[in-house]
């Protein structure tokens, strides 16, 4: 049975009707067209489907879409304001800190968040927090980097 | 036929301003190429060439370059994206060899309708094979256009200069003429009769230097177009049925329940049967309620008895290299060492599992693909659907990592065939499940080794078995004189591996380089040498020796006889034309049997280095990636039954097992020919692990991947 689901995505009040019981992640990449949240393993252990949801780094593979009702929810599209780069993702370009770029979004969500309930993390906070996220391309000593570095510019711009 | 330069004066007279070059954001441009181009051109004009003469590099620089009014380069390549970097690499050269601003060069990659053909992006072939073609390509063109220049300016060759694609007077640089107004974007017809040679290193400006990835605001904003991501009106998914195996056919299937399902459209061609609808999760529940029966899978092997299956399976026997006498090797040396050596079955993992999206018209199709060989998807389906060739486009957007895994690309003919019968555009994405169940695997191999040493330390006999792999860095490297290689494999008959194998990151080098690397230093340990100086003590290759010894002196390494407990290990190795060695100190838990690497070093002698530090990361990524191979890795399977089918069960490196620190030494030799830089150093990571778990605690292990428990049997063994 469709249900009518509001939610506020990227800044936006927005509503869809719809099965309440699908994937978040399949219904924010067909529905919305934020193809940015990927698609690795389905089953919450890669991390490349990471968006916010009420500042919180969640797996959009493991929601259903009627979890997010009347709760904030941000993905890689909403993460930059007016063309301005988030700190993190600035800090990602600068770093090198991606190959075939397919787990960044994944991997900034996560860190935003991360950064977000931890804004001065250590070398090892940040490895903890980032441990479930994959890349196979094998990036992470540059977004260890790019997180730190982020870090340090959020704070300064506080 | 020549240009008309009278016609281009006259059309001097009508332009205002012939000389600008727009300057451009560089990362905008880049970005807008690799998607989608589309080109106003028609391709077989932009070509020019009979398609059958395209099955090769083609030799019309008009094939990788249109220059437009406005300055811009377009690039049009067949080589893809999947993160090794081209779209930096290659725009680089061509600035150099054409004299253009990096800015004004737009990549279009990997579409088979408006880029010039290439056979694949693979075995680190973009800089040292295809990089030649492009640069020639554009040395032409630069010197044909110094020629439209000269008629046009009416100034001698030797008096003219450019710079920023503008040809100017040296003594007068009012008069100018710019590249874009010369050309008008349309395809020269003219050639020179002598092909001028390419620019050398001393005459660059952006190759050797280091630039960021091109297409990084793409990918940090989530713009970047992945396959998965490109969307058509009326599309569908499409769900395939599987096989519980590689190893049995289908008997019958039932699919009336799935057909009650609202909106869900069943397509049946042959043994492909699919569940189509609108939205994935649908199509995906609707196909669990397929019933199949098939063939029972008889194959009496799985991953801990493949190594036994393998060395007693059918095979010929193929000299791969020799010298000297075995025999007589065996009667210099005082010493006999013996090993063997297993590694099970890997699988490549990219994040973004294989995907296609097919679209036809009429008899023509056009498919946007995650595939490393566009025009090795177009011939196939060609050949498979008995279709002209003009009429199958392939296009080929960002790839989420390849690593050999999408030279191989099933997902587009299903695409492609289910497109044909549901007559709309059809999209077929993986699931993980999928993606682990469809690869086509690394090999699973055995090595045996047989070597003889002197009391003084000198290799003197060296007798090589590999076991269905290739031979692929099974090379001596070290100065023997009584050396044999032996590949044995089943070229002809039912194939050996009970599942489908392929190329996997410089395919078969890593098992082969574990077995030599390990079985070295088990010498070295023997006789009592440190195993670096017994390596540089029995090489007499003079790159690999600046190699070890440029190794040596970053990681500041001093010499012990192993096991030192310090954990420092070593190997090294030649791949694609490059000359590479790694040194990595790991601690190991005796207790536990956990590794964890605490340093890296990657040295290497690869040529001529285009962007320091894009191949700074490529060994970055070599040691992160090697490290899954080497300690976690391993395909679980029965019969042609995989059982890893996601990364809970398949462990891929994490964030706290990479070292502290990765240094990378490119050895400067920007004077020689480019080499490969996306394969070579993850050859060394199983040898350079093992010899430091070794090193670390003495216990020596012979089979990848080195988990904990073989790490703690070994440690066992030496009575720790
Ligand atoms: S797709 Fe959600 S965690 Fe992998
Ligand atoms: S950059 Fe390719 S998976 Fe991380």
């Amino acid at each position: 049975m469709d249900k009518l689901i509001q939610f506020n995505l990227n800044g936006k009040e927005t509503e869809i009707t719809i099965d309440p019981t699908l994937t978040l992640m399949w219904v924010l990449r067909d529905q919305f067209g934020l193809t940015g949240t990927k698609y690795g393993c389905g089953i919450g252990v890669c991390g490349a489907c990471t968006i916010l949801l009420d500042n919180e780094a969640i797996r959009s593979c493991m929601l259903q879409v009627s979890d997010v009702a009347n709760r904030k929810i941000v993905t890689i599209e909403g993460l930059s304001s007016n063309g301005e780069l988030h700190p993190v993702q600035k800090a990602f370009m600068e770093k090198d800190a991606l190959q075939c770029g397919y787990c960044t979004p994944g991997m900034i969500m996560n860190a935003t968040g991360l950064l977000l309930s931890n804004p001065e993390p250590t070398r090892e906070e940040i490895i903890y927090g980032m441990e479930d996220n994959l890349c196979r391309c094998g990036a992470h000593i540059r977004i260890i980097e790019a997180i730190q570095a982020a870090g340090l510019e959020m704070k300064k711009a506080k | 036929m020549k240009r008309n330069i009278k016609e281009q004066r006259r059309r001097l007279a009508t332009t205002k301003n012939p000389f600008e070059v727009k300057r451009r954001d560089f990362f905008k441009l880049l970005g807008g190429g690799v998607v989608v181009y589309m080109s106003t051109h028609n391709p077989s004009e932009l070509m020019a060439l009979p398609l059958a003469q395209r099955r090769e590099v083609p030799k019309d620089y008009n094939a990788f370059l249109t220059i437009k009014e406005d300055g811009e380069v377009i690039c049009h390549v067949g080589k893809i994206e999947m993160g090794q970097g081209p779209i930096t690499s290659l725009p680089q050269q061509v600035a150099d060899e054409l004299d253009v601003p990096i800015e004004s060069i737009t990549m279009v990659m990997g579409d088979t309708g408006i880029c010039s053909y290439d056979a694949g992006t693979w075995g680190s072939l973009t800089t040292r094979e295809y990089s030649h073609y492009l640069r020639d390509a554009c040395a032409e063109a630069r010197a044909v256009l110094i020629e439209m220049a000269s008629e046009y300016l009416d100034i001698s060759n030797e008096n003219l200069k450019i710079k920023d694609g503008v040809v100017f007077d040296s003594s007068n640089p009012d008069k100018k003429v710019s590249y874009g107004w010369l050309t008008k974007g349309e395809r020269l017809e003219r050639y020179m009769d002598e092909k001028p040679s390419v620019k050398d290193h001393t005459q660059f400006n952006y190759v050797g230097q280091s630039m960021l990835h091109a297409d990084a605001r793409l990918k940090v904003t989530g713009e970047a177009v992945y396959t998965a991501d490109v969307k058509m009106p009326g599309q569908v998914y499409a769900k395939v049925l599987r096989p519980p195996s590689h190893l049995v056919q289908l008997i019958s299937v039932d699919y009336s329940e799935a057909e009650k399902i609202e909106g869900i459209q069943v397509v049946r061609d042959g043994d492909l049967v699919a569940v189509l609808h609108e939205l994935p999760e649908v199509a995906e529940r609707a196909l669990a309620t397929v019933k199949a029966e098939y063939t029972a899978d008889e194959k009496q092997v799985d991953d801990k008895s493949v190594f036994e299956y393998l060395l007693n399976a059918p095979a010929k026997s193929r000299e791969v290299e020799s010298l000297g006498n075995l025999e007589e090797g065996e009667n210099q040396a005082e010493l006999i060492i013996e090993s063997e050596f297993h590694d099970g079955y890997k699988a490549h993992a990219p994040i973004e599992p294989h995907a296609a999206l097919a679209q036809w018209n009429g008899d023509k199709v056009i498919v946007w693909g995650s595939c490393q060989s566009p025009f090795g998807a177009q011939d196939q389906i060609a050949r498979e659907l008995e279709m002209e060739l003009e009429n199958v486009r392939i296009i080929t957007p960002f790839l989420g990592g390849g690593f050999g895994g999408k030279i191989y690309h099933p997902q587009v003919i299903e695409a492609v065939r289910i497109a044909r019968i549901a007559q709309k555009p059809v999209m077929v994405t993986y699931t993980r499940e999928e993606e682990f169940y469809m690869d086509f695997f690394r090999n699973a191999t055995v090595v045996k080794i047989k070597s003889g040493v002197t009391k003084e330390g000198k290799i003197v006999l060296w007798d090589f078995h590999q076991y269905h792999a290739g031979p692929r860095g099974s090379d001596t490297i070290y100065n023997v004189p009584h050396a044999k290689i032996t590949q044995y494999s089943n070229q002809s008959g039912s194939p050996v591996h009970p599942l489908p194998v392929g190329a996997w990151r410089a395919p078969h080098a890593n098992s082969n380089t574990f077995a030599r690397e390990s079985h070295v230093d088990i010498m070295a340990a023997k006789i009592g040498v440190d195993p670096v100086q017994f390596r540089l003590d029995n090489l007499s290759d003079q790159k690999m020796i600046h190699v070890v010894e440029a190794l040596r002196d970053k990681f500041d390494y001093t010499p012990a006889q192993g096991p030192s407990g310090r954990g420092i290990g070593m190997a090294l190795g030649t791949d694609a034309g490059t000359w590479v060695a790694v040194m990595i100190e790991v601690k190991v838990d005796n207790k536990t049997g956990e590794v964890q690497p605490i340093r890296a070093v990657v040295s290497q002698d690869m040529g001529m280095c285009v962007n320091p530090q894009g191949t700074i990361i490529q060994a970055e990524g070599c040691v992160t990636m090697g490290m899954g191979y080497a300690l976690s890795e391993d395909i679980e399977f029965k019969g042609g039954d995989v059982i890893s089918r996601n990364f809970d069960t398949y462990q891929l490196p994490l964030f706290s097992w990479v070292p502290e620190v990765i240094d990378t030494v490119i050895l400067d030799r920007q004077d020689q020919p480019p080499q490969g830089a996306g394969e070579p150093a993850i050859i060394c990571m199983g040898g350079a692990i093992a010899n430091a778990i070794f090193d670390a605690c003495g216990a020596r292990v012979y089979q990848m991947p080195m988990t904990p428990k073989r790490v703690l049997e070994g440690i066992k063994k030496v009575g720790k």
